[in-house]
């Protein structure tokens, strides 16, 4: 493998692993502050693929598509959170895991009665399509490097929000007290509520940036949630920055896996959960967002 | 005779007389719900009886039905009395390994673990050559039930093949009861239900846990062979996380812990199923629907309504006959 070619693969590893960050870190998130495993985590970024899809066909403008998608989301987030999850706080992980599963049957059946159960390619914007080109036959396509620097931005902004804004102290707070924080006067519930919209946005904005690329297809929000169990493991449940170390290894770790050992492709990711099972149980970083 | 055996006795019974009635596509519908049953009572071992949440069963499940696939020799009939104890050998060895590495971790960790242990298994027999790929494998021949010169049974025969099924239904549901009331069955109800307390009387913890999820790994095996074998044919789906989750809400129909929780889910799973397919090709909505619903309103399972219900009448009559005192509510663990 020549130096270019090595690039490239780092760059679509960084790339594949900051794009799970976004999903990941949600998941982790409403774990860490509200205590819930959401399964259905990954059904948001596959609405938010198809919401890239039907409202791109729709406006013919994947940026407009995607602002929209963002609001549309959040509200879904929402609601969802008002008329489930604020349910299942106490509840055992047990019926967390039955809920939403039944959200992740009806999400895809949904998809299905709306959107149909064909792959469908999502247009590149113009100013995007194009690629640089590294030597006389290598090149990389520049909406890549636009996925990359925007998930970095995000990244940076999230952790903006989390350690230097009010609302982080209080996000930071109820991860670690109920019900003081409760008694201090803050409504958590706003905070739970809150903490889901941001979680769903991102996952589907994941969805929505990442559908011209990988395009939308039935069964993409599965793939993307057991991936980012995986990085949850690997980083320590609840650990935002945990998310992104693990995040990127995953990414980087998948896409050599690709490369190298191409008939066990799935299973790279998989060996490296093991073998962190084994060193650290409670994943590579202990919680501490 | 107990109202409580009288009723397992006529429920063997009744089940035993179906295929003299039932049409062929039937005996092989309620085959197969019995295959579910059993796997689903293996999983309520873990997460009924042991208190562990497993998500990724569907593995073992797929790799007893796997294991037969591949022991089966190419051209000609395996037989049942060899590779059976193997099949099941097989699940539970995978089992053994993954278990060894999944005890250590508690909580939400244990229900990921399992579910991405369950989707490598699920990759190497969708992306390797090992089990034909994504196509999976299919047996050209039955395995034979010959022990020495007899053919105890016929598995051509659909019915002798049901009837299999149903003896290994009760047998697994007999094993479970005993092992219920051994030390071991003991040891993991005190585990669900204190940990701490447990690891404070000296009990080595993981390796109870190790022992319930190996065993359940084994029994879910058995439950993947006998699919294999009514069906001829294996493919990755087995091993799918739809598998896996399907498995969970039939405990939690049933009513996790409950005696024959997996049986009664397994039923009423199906039965859901078979009806809302009637209803609509995009039948996952309302089945998807109603297990919200049932999370939301019936916590302790179908048996647990039932056993609601029961108390609630027990104490309206008690009532009426002007008895004074509590009655003690029914529905809880």
């Amino acid at each position: 493998m020549d130096i270019a070619s090595l690039l490239i693969q780092v760059l679509n590893g960084v790339q594949y692993g900051l794009l799970l960050f976004l999903v990941a870190s949600g998941l982790t998130l409403v774990f860490g502050v509200m205590g819930i495993i959401n399964l259905a985590h990954g059904s948001f970024y596959m609405i938010g693929a198809y919401m890239a899809f039907t409202l791109s066909s729709l406006t013919g403008n994947l940026f407009l598509a995607i602002a929209l998608g963002i609001v549309l989301s959040i509200v879904l987030g929402i609601a969802l959170e008002w008329a489930f999850f604020a349910r299942l706080y106490r509840r055992d992980h047990l019926e967390q895991v039955l809920l939403t599963y039944g959200l992740i049957l009806v999400f895809e059946e949904l998809r299905s009665l709306v959107a149909g159960n064909d792959v469908h390619g999502v247009a590149m914007p113009q100013a995007l399509s194009g690629s640089i080109s590294l030597t006389s036959v290598l090149s990389y396509p520049v909406y890549r490097l636009f996925m990359s620097g925007v998930c970095l931005a995000l990244a940076g902004g999230l952790y903006l929000l989390i350690h230097r804004s009010r609302i982080g102290m209080m996000i930071r707070a109820g991860a670690s007290n109920r019900e003081m924080v409760q008694s201090l006067g803050i409504d958590i519930q706003l905070v739970y509520r809150v903490v889901f919209g941001v979680g769903v946005a991102l996952a589907a904005f994941a969805g929505m940036i990442a559908a011209p690329v990988s395009s939308v297809y039935p069964g993409m929000g599965t793939q993307v949630l057991i991936i980012c169990f995986v990085v949850v493991v690997i980083g320590g449940i609840g650990s935002v920055w945990g998310a992104l170390a693990a995040s990127l290894l995953v990414g980087l770790v998948d896409t050599f896996g690709r490369v190298l050992l191409p008939n066990a492709a799935g299973l790279s990711v998989y060996v490296v959960m093991a073998v962190v099972l084994l060193w650290r149980p409670e994943g590579l970083f202990r919680r501490a967002a | 005779m107990s109202r409580g055996r009288l009723l397992h006795l006529f429920a063997i019974a009744a089940l035993a007389a179906f295929p003299l009635a039932g049409g062929p596509f039937y005996v092989e519908l309620v085959g197969k719900v019995m295959i579910l049953a059993i796997f689903a009572m293996s999983l309520d071992l873990l997460v009924g009886t042991t208190g562990l949440v497993s998500f990724g069963h569907a593995a073992y499940y797929g790799i007893g039905a796997y294991a037969l696939a591949l022991l089966a020799p190419r051209y000609d009939a395996a037989n049942l009395w060899a590779t059976l104890p193997r099949s099941i050998l097989a699940a539970a060895l995978a089992a053994l390994v993954v278990g060894a590495l999944v005890v250590r971790v508690k909580g939400v960790y244990f229900i990921m673990v399992t579910l991405a242990f369950a989707q490598m298994a699920y990759f190497v027999f969708h992306d390797t050559d090992l089990g034909g790929g994504s196509d999976g494998l299919s047996m050209s021949f039955r395995p034979v039930a010959q022990l020495g010169p007899f053919a105890v049974f016929d598995v051509s025969n659909p019915r002798h093949v049901y009837w299999f099924i149903l003896a290994a239904m009760v047998a697994v549901a007999a094993f479970i009861r005993i092992m219920l009331r051994s030390p071991l069955g003991r040891a993991l109800e005190g585990i669900r239900s204190n940990e701490h307390r447990m690891r404070s009387l000296g009990f080595s913890v993981p390796r109870y846990k190790l022992a319930s999820f190996t065993i359940a790994g084994g029994l879910a095996g058995l439950a993947g062979y006998l699919l294999a074998m009514q069906g001829g044919f294996v493919n990755p789906e087995l091993i799918s996380w739809h598998q896996s989750g399907n498995a969970l809400v039939m405990v939690i129909l049933g009513g996790r812990g409950r005696a024959h929780a997996g049986i009664v889910g397994a039923f009423v799973f199906v039965a859901l199923q078979e009806l809302f397919q009637s209803l609509t090709t995009h039948w996952q909505l309302p089945f998807g629907a109603a297990i919200i619903l049932l999370v939301m309103l019936l916590p302790g399972g179908v048996l647990g309504g039932v056993a609601r219900l029961e108390a609630a009448l027990a104490a309206r009559a008690a009532r009426r006959r002007g008895a004074a005192g509590l009655v003690e509510e029914g529905g809880h663990e």
